[in-house]
């Protein structure tokens, strides 16, 4: 736990919730990430995609502060939330208490009351995680995230494991709840089309760097088949190596 | 792959074989009280000689007998004594050095190397050692339970300590939870269920040391009751003694499973 208090001594420079410069994380002989440079602006929305293996999720644990053996030069918001693609609540406590583990002041529960009621969940509080569906759990887990208030949001694939309909409508409430917290948000995904509907910067990483950088100049709610949304997911798509003929 | 070879599954899926007779229940009975009609005729008939078994009828009836006379509540509660010390020693021994060896590196290396020699000594095999250390007392008794319940204690609740998944540390580290809201929170509640278990088994070896125990030199309780039977060739007395352990066991069994069934009840959405 040392190098995680050692770096965020190291507080990112004014305006962002997270600033890399040369970061650098070897396995062994293999380099995972070489050379990451990342700014994340408070309360930007930014996409990280990447093929499987890339390291976009070992990017992420460095953000999360899970990750003591990178290399670099690591500015991160003092308030960090992170969700995972496994909702991870803890099955033992129900959903009232996982979102307010570790949450303090005295009126946390009051606090966790209110998230939840957020994500639509004021009827689930008391429900034990095993009995939620895969939407439910992972609308605890945004739950838990956000009650932190925090600047900086990283979101590890979280809507991978939902069938495609909840994966729309738990869309619908990231944007809704970026919208009245307006935290950084670092989403990492594989889903070129998520990327593009949500995110206000799409980063590819490539071979341990960011290898190519989209901005989405578009108002949201978006749909994916804005001209300018095709262009730019036949360019990534590319970017990541797959023929767009392919998903046209 | 074919269809047919996806469909068999299925089908013996749809139609498994069920053993079972319709309307279950009193026909588990009828073996067993077919047996103890047995054991009573044989008995009434002469073909079975009291002083190698007694029948049924005269085992109640000497039941009876023990527990108004005083003689039974007072030899259970001097054997309850002794489990509850020798349980109360071996369950704050186990738990208490798995929790040093489960909860860091340093103290699985003090703890566990010595733990895991001492338990693959046979627990009966160290009464000549203790009585000869403690005497013919309570303290060898009290200690070979101890020993006894210990040991599957100490195994569970290890195991079940550094079986808490990783991935929850993690959300633990995420949360920014202390040291002691982790334990409190992640890993004590996570190893319980195995603890659990191991607390069953340290019940089945505790009354198991118990019998043994008293067997050594007891002046009191349900060992000395049946081992003074056995020198006034009372086989009625013997079988209440044991019937007696029987139930005590199975009593101390049925508590964890209650305390079980609240402690887990998480699961029960995963159990349906």
């Amino acid at each position: 736990m040392a190098t995680r208090t050692a770096r965020l001594t190291q507080a990112p420079p004014d305006g962002r919730v997270a600033s890399v410069r040369g970061l650098v994380r070897s396995f062994g002989d293999r380099r995972v990430l070489s050379n990451v440079d990342l700014d994340i602006a408070r309360g930007e929305f930014v996409a990280l995609l990447g093929a499987s293996g890339s390291g976009k999720s070992t990017l992420l644990r460095v953000l999360a502060g899970l990750d003591g053996e990178a290399r670099g030069e690591i500015g991160v918001d003092d308030a960090v939330a992170v969700s995972f693609q496994e909702p991870r609540l803890v099955p033992w406590k129900r959903v009232l208490a996982n979102v307010v583990l570790g949450l303090r002041g005295p009126d946390a529960t009051d606090r966790a009351r209110a998230a939840l009621a957020e994500v639509g969940l004021a009827e689930r509080v008391d429900a034990w995680p095993l009995t939620l569906s895969g939407g439910e759990a992972q609308r605890v887990s945004l739950a838990r995230a956000l009650v932190r208030e925090p600047g900086l949001l990283l979101l590890d694939e979280p809507f991978g494991a939902l069938d495609a309909l909840t994966r729309i409508s738990m869309h619908r409430l990231v944007l809704d709840l970026w919208d009245r917290h307006r935290p950084g948000i670092l989403l990492v995904t594989h889903d070129v089309d998520e990327a593009l509907l949500l995110a206000d910067r799409v980063l590819v990483l490539e071979s341990g760097r960011i290898a190519h950088e989209s901005p989405v100049p578009l108002p949201r709610p978006r749909h994916r088949d804005h001209p300018d949304l095709v262009a730019l997911r036949a360019v990534l798509l590319r970017r990541l190596g797959v023929t767009p003929e392919g998903t046209a | 792959m074919t269809s047919t070879e996806l469909d068999l599954p299925v089908a013996s899926r749809v139609a498994p074989v069920r053993w079972r007779l319709p309307g279950t229940g009193w026909q588990r009975l009828v073996s067993p009280l077919a047996l103890l009609a047995l054991w009573q005729l044989t008995g009434s008939l002469g073909l079975l000689p009291e002083r190698l078994l007694a029948a049924p009828a005269t085992v109640a009836a000497t039941a009876l007998d023990l527990v108004t006379s005083g003689t039974l509540p007072e030899a259970v509660l001097v054997s309850l004594g002794r489990v509850a010390a020798g349980f109360t020693v071996g369950a704050v021994a186990g738990v208490g050095f798995a929790l040093v060896a489960g909860l860091s590196r340093l103290g699985e290396y003090a703890v566990d190397p010595p733990m895991q020699m001492l338990r693959a000594l046979p627990l009966f095999g160290l009464i000549p050692l203790f009585i000869l250390w403690f005497g013919i007392g309570e303290t060898p008794k009290i200690t070979l339970l101890a020993l006894g319940v210990a040991f599957p204690l100490y195994l569970n609740t290890f195991a079940g300590v550094r079986g808490v998944d990783a991935k929850l540390g993690e959300l633990g580290a995420v949360l920014r939870l202390g040291r002691g809201e982790l334990v409190r929170h992640i890993v004590l509640p996570g190893a319980l269920p195995q603890v659990l278990v191991g607390l069953r088994q340290s019940l089945g070896v505790g009354w198991l040391a118990l019998i043994v125990a008293e067997q050594i030199n007891a002046d009191s309780g349900l060992g000395y009751m049946i081992n003074t039977a056995r020198e006034f060739l009372r086989t009625d007395v013997i079988v209440v003694g044991l019937l007696v352990y029987c139930a005590l066991g199975l009593v101390t069994d049925s508590l964890v499973r209650v305390v079980e069934r609240k402690a887990l009840t998480w699961r029960r959405g995963l159990l349906g």
